[in-house]
């Protein structure tokens, strides 16, 4: 029977340059449900599909909110989320208490790959079996960042990960252009929108399985120049989800006019 | 002979006495700092509208000698802000060095997220507070000027206790005594800072350097002086004190040898 001799542990290179139990852990992230982010010109959205483990659990938290400019999603172990989330908690603690300032969303996201690649160095530890989508805002206005078991890091305009991702980033491919011109509701819908594709047949988006974080910036100076972290979950996401259904539906008629004509 | 190797070259305890081993002890009490050694004397800082100007003379004194005449201690922290330092010269040096290699790291960030002198100050404050909390302290009183988060002057004060700060005009060492009351006459609390200009301000810190020199025995006439606006921030170093008078020292009695 074939065997991997290069895969015991996450600090030996295979003959072809790879280490396996980075690329195991990346599949971990992959087993996770899908996540979607993006940003426009003043926001960045998190949009996640929530799973429940059976009928009667309650539904595996997708969306965390780091400090008041900044949360995370997550697809993979939720445990090694929550650590690394904590973590992330406590830097921008750190960071107001010592500077009185809000962490920059960049310098938080080298923090914790430095620490996932520490993991792929060191002989006895594991690599995260999780990838985050971090969005926030700072000085220099919304950001959105991929992160990867690796201790890859990549600022993106939109992303999706987890399962089935590959439909939603198809989708946010093709609406580029409207993403960064979009006004905020907008940005909530196409995430949205982004996430229902990668749904199959028989499963639509609830106010039970779909969760959504906001953040921005409101233009105002002061203390209210952010708009802060908003998690929507149950029945807050109603409106949002309506707004999905009228978008949709009115997209749908465009078609039939178009065939009509 | 002696058949303890541990003993061996050492003096003899039958001719010298027995060796005070408690010479040899590493561990034990410990004492920190006590007082300052190599001091600059004030700090004095006003806001005006769209800024802040800051001054200090360039002595660095050991006791009550005149020791080094070229010593700057208004230190410019990036784009924006200056730092300025009464106190020990030393400890002065230390936090420079923390300050140069925050400056670095601030600027590895590609996002233009730069500290604000709010921030700074905020920061200098904590690094001064743990060294007390340690009764270790940083010897140093500072003053912080430059912009806050909102482009609004800004300028706060931070002792060597952790203690901070912040007016309109502020002075550490000699100059709250002797500068903050003349800065008090000029720009009194009913007046506006929008009515103060930047040449007012200048002249004001110059007008207190001036006193200063005159009153503070461990006060120097040559000076630096920052202005810190939204276009920048300018720096003059190695300033004179202009148009001395020394008449009002014939007035002067009850000092030393003078008998009346």
């Amino acid at each position: 029977m074939f065997r991997n001799n290069y895969d015991n542990d996450a600090v030996t290179f295979s003959p072809q340059g790879r280490i396996f139990q980075v690329e195991y852990a990346q599949e971990a992230v992959k087993q996770g449900s899908v996540v979607v982010g993006l940003v426009n010109k003043t926001h960045a959205v998190l949009v996640g599909l929530k799973r429940n483990a059976e009928e009667l659990s309650s539904y595996q938290k997708k969306i965390i909110e780091v400090d008041s400019h900044m949360g995370i999603a997550i697809a993979g172990l939720a445990s090694d989320a929550r650590v690394l989330s904590n973590y992330m908690k406590q830097q921008c603690l750190g960071s107001r208490m010592t500077y009185g300032r809000a962490m920059p969303v960049d310098r938080i996201v080298t923090q914790i790959a430095d620490r996932a690649q520490t993991n792929t160095q060191q002989y006895g530890k594991r690599p995260y079996g999780v990838g985050l989508l971090v969005a926030g805002v700072d000085e220099a206005g919304p950001h959105l960042f991929e992160f990867q078991p690796s201790g890859m890091t990549q600022e993106m305009l939109a992303c999706a990960i987890g399962a089935r991702s590959q439909m939603a980033r198809t989708y946010l491919e093709r609406n580029l252009d409207q993403l960064n011109e979009s006004s905020r509701d907008e940005l909530i819908t196409h995430g949205l929108r982004a996430l229902k594709e990668t749904l199959s047949q028989d499963k639509e988006l609830t106010v039970d399985n779909t969760s959504v974080g906001v953040v921005g910036v409101s233009g105002k100076q002061g203390a209210g120049k952010i708009e802060s972290f908003k998690l929507y979950e149950g029945q807050q996401l109603l409106p949002l989800l309506e707004a999905l259904e009228r978008s949709d539906a009115g997209e749908t008629k465009e078609e039939t006019m178009e065939v009509d004509s | 002979m002696n058949h303890f190797p541990g003993t061996w070259g050492r003096p003899r305890d039958d001719v010298y006495g027995p060796y005070d081993a408690s010479y040899l002890r590493s561990t034990g009490p410990k004492a920190h700092t006590q007082s300052p050694a190599v001091t600059g004397t004030s700090v004095i800082a006003v806001k005006f509208n769209g800024g802040v100007a800051i001054a200090a003379d360039n002595l660095a004194s050991y006791g009550s000698l005149a020791r080094f005449t070229d010593v700057k201690r208004l230190r410019v922290f990036g784009n924006a802000a200056v730092v300025g330092f009464s106190g020990d010269v030393s400890d002065m040096q230390y936090i420079d060095r923390l300050l140069e290699s925050m400056d670095i790291r601030e600027n590895y960030s590609a996002h233009g997220n730069q500290l604000n002198a709010k921030n700074l100050h905020t920061y200098l404050s904590k690094v001064l507070y743990k060294r007390r909390s340690e009764f270790n302290p940083l010897w140093n009183h500072i003053l912080v000027a430059g912009f806050d988060g909102d482009k609004k002057p800004f300028l706060s004060s931070a002792d060597l206790l952790g203690t901070t700060f912040s007016a309109p005009h502020l002075a550490t060492g000699f100059g709250a005594h002797l500068a903050v009351p003349i800065l008090r006459r000029l720009f009194p609390e009913e007046r506006p800072i929008d009515e103060i200009t930047k040449e007012d301000a200048v002249s004001a810190l110059r007008d207190c350097l001036k006193v200063l020199w005159y009153r503070d025995a461990r006060s120097l006439d040559k000076y630096s002086l920052a202005v810190i606006t939204h276009e920048g921030i300018e720096v003059q170093e190695d300033q004179q004190i202009e148009a001395q008078s020394w008449a009002f020292a014939e007035t002067i009695k009850g000092y030393g040898a003078q008998v009346v």
